[in-house]
């Protein structure tokens, strides 16, 4: 394959403005698979977040935002649900189970979820799984937490450890409860969801922080007050609840029931529903980067061919010379072509470390802004997919030198007058 | 010491021309003006002959058919005894590659390879080239390097430089050597000086001839220019040999 060496020397030579080229096209694979690898986990994370809940329930509000912040922890409720309507709703005869949410605290920018046990017990994630706890138990009575995987992890926490719970969502929240910290109780299992981010606490110690917070002076522990004057207060609230039916063919019946519910407004949602919802409008913007990143891609492979026409008519020269000793012209065109090939290949094995090192690089960005866990594997079948058609492209592209200079040598055999 | 040379010289005479050709016509399109008619024509084996014609005359062409990258319409073509017209376009660039040395007027040199690799180039192309010189016991960079130092170019520090580092003159000198490597029988020079100055023109021709000598090849050495024929044992006017350009209006006379 004396060929191929002379094509690769060639390359060297002209290695400034074909590396140029190899890193243009390369950043337009990285841009493409980048964007493909962001889709993906999306979709992953999108898919796997919530499974075996047939009906969501919060306050009045747009169901998509009722899903982000009880599914997603991204945003806020703009209203909670009183914990009259929260036993009305659980108590109904096709309601197997109801899950509590009650949001609005934080922990070092994470979320604190006010919850019960029925959500360890319930709550069910990808391919209806349950919760795992890797160390200790789940919270009993008094101020105890569970922490999610991440939670764990990044803060170094275990069971026995003690936290402070913020007031607010903010990362840097000034108003703590730090007269009542929290002992961990257990540290979840990782989930690849929003739960490994989140810390879950007991609703009653988290309507009991707030009581005391807000002002009332008691000379005991307001969880003690707590259970003697248990729903006395009107304040008791949750954001959002999480309900499993008997059977799945009840839902439209009790969305319905709920949506028309008589003593306060509320919003039930079928998660798959708008989950689907939310997913088509992430499409619109997704097909349209993958339109853009295409046409980077058009761009770079244009430049190639942009290169390798240029070059041609000084290379005529050298094509003569390798026909006059012994090259034939499929010889001449395989390295041109070599060249397309070698530069197309080379700038997708480009390509490819650059989008690696990249996700390496904003990978626990993205999880932590925005819940995005993005897997670094093999790639998946549809980036083969996309790898192989610019693949494909650039070889096609190539062919259009490689066939002008095999009909240039065919007619010039040794001699060119350039 | 004379009778060898007699004995030599039959000997080659007996042996089949290394250019044979008769009624050779050439057209580049079928049923165009031919641009070559050659009735015939001999050149015998280690003979030096000087191919005298003006630029535009064909001779590039008769380069190209005696190459084999193009292919008379009619006669006969036959180099070193093999007739060209029954070899397919593979076989020729193979015979080519095996058996001729081309040394061109200008732009001899790959750009991106190194002195030793142009020199070592046909051997890419000719495993009977390549054979010849490791036969001798000798890697290919070796025998360029012997070449080099022939014809004075094995400068350590010019080997493996881009050759476009080179003056034109040791440009001519790489190209006589890749020319020369693995000994083909056959070498065909196409105006090789005519960008060298006066003294540096005739240094090379000697070089030429005693490079073939001692590889016991045929020299065909193409110019326009007639204070060079000298030294050669014949001398060819390409406008009498090529009926086509007899044709012609006569737009170039040679005196």
């Amino acid at each position: 394959m004396a060929i191929l060496g002379l094509a690769i020397k060639s390359f060297r030579n002209r290695k400034f403005t074909t590396g140029l080229t190899v890193l243009s096209i390369a950043l337009s694979v990285m841009l493409l698979l980048g964007i493909e690898k962001i889709r993906a986990g999306a979709e992953t994370s999108f898919t796997s977040t919530i499974s075996g809940t047939d009906l969501i329930v919060g306050a009045r509000s747009s169901p998509v935002q009722l899903l982000l912040y009880s599914v997603f922890h991204i945003g806020n409720p703009t209203n909670n649900i009183s914990v009259h309507s929260y036993e009305e709703i659980s108590e109904q005869p096709q309601v197997k189970w109801a899950i509590p949410l009650s949001l609005g605290d934080s922990h070092k920018g994470y979320r604190v979820v006010g919850t019960s046990a029925d959500f360890y017990q319930h709550f069910r994630f990808g391919k209806q799984q349950s919760l795992q706890l890797e160390q200790g138990a789940w919270f009993g009575e008094g101020y105890q937490a569970v922490v999610g995987a991440d939670v764990a992890a990044a803060q170094g926490y275990e069971p026995g450890t003690e936290i402070i719970i913020a007031h607010g969502s903010g990362d840097e929240s000034f108003i703590t409860h730090a007269d009542k910290p929290f002992r961990i109780a257990g540290v979840l299992q990782r989930t690849g969801t929003p739960v490994d981010r989140a810390v879950y606490v007991g609703l009653e110690s988290i309507d009991a922080i707030h009581e005391d917070f807000e002002g009332d002076e008691h000379d005991h522990d307001p969880l003690m007050r707590h259970a003697d004057h248990a729903h006395e207060s009107e304040e008791g609230e949750v954001s959002a609840i999480l309900i499993g039916l008997q059977s799945r063919g009840a839902a439209l019946a009790m969305q319905r029931t709920i949506n028309e519910h008589d003593h306060e407004p509320l919003t039930a949602i079928m998660p798959g529903t708008v989950l689907l919802e939310v997913w088509q409008m992430m499409g619109t913007v997704e097909n349209v980067l993958m339109v853009v990143s295409g046409f980077v891609v058009a761009v770079g492979l244009f430049s190639m061919l942009i290169i390798l026409m240029t070059s041609l008519n000084e290379r005529r020269r050298e094509m003569a010379i390798l026909r006059s000793v012994g090259a034939r012209p499929a010889h001449v065109f395989v390295l041109i072509m070599g060249e397309a090939v070698f530069l197309t290949l080379l700038a997708i094995i480009l390509g490819l470390a650059m989008v690696y090192a990249l996700m390496l690089f904003m990978q626990p960005w993205l999880e932590s802004a925005f819940g995005l866990y993005v897997a670094i594997g093999w790639p998946n079948t549809t980036e083969l997919i996309l790898l192989s058609v610019i693949a494909l492209c650039g070889f096609l592209i190539g062919l259009i030198p490689s066939l002008r200079i095999y009909r240039y040598s065919l007619a010039d055999g040794m001699t060119i007058r350039v | 010491m004379a009778s060898d040379d007699k004995n030599h010289a039959s000997s080659i005479l007996e042996q089949p021309p290394v250019i044979q050709i008769a009624d050779l016509r050439f057209a580049w399109k079928k049923q165009a003006k031919p641009v070559l008619e050659i009735a015939s024509l001999q050149i015998h084996r280690e003979e030096r002959v000087f191919l005298r014609g003006p630029s535009g005359s064909g001779k590039s062409t008769l380069l190209n058919l005696l190459a084999g990258v193009a292919l008379p319409q009619s006669g006969v073509l036959k180099v070193l005894g093999q007739d060209m017209t029954v070899l397919g376009s593979a076989q020729r660039d193979h015979f080519r590659a095996d058996h001729i040395g081309f040394i061109f007027q200008m732009f001899n040199l790959i750009p991106y390879l190194s002195v030793v690799e142009n020199v070592t180039l046909p051997c890419r192309f000719s495993g009977k080239r390549r054979h010849k010189v490791l036969a001798q016991g000798d890697s290919l960079e070796h025998e360029a390097i012997r070449l080099l130092d022939h014809l004075d170019m094995a400068h350590a520090d010019v080997l493996h430089e881009p050759v476009s580092e080179l003056s034109v003159g040791q440009q001519q000198r790489v190209a006589a050597a890749r020319a020369l490597i693995g000994a083909p029988e056959l070498v065909i020079a196409d105006e090789p000086t005519s960008s060298l100055d006066a003294d540096r023109r005739s240094a090379f021709i000697d070089l030429l001839f005693r490079e073939c000598d001692s590889a016991n090849a045929t020299l065909i050495f193409v110019s326009h220019d007639n204070t060079l024929q000298a030294p050669f044992e014949r001398t060819i006017e390409f406008d009498q040999l090529n009926r086509a350009a007899q044709a012609q209006p006569k737009l170039h006379v040679v005196s």
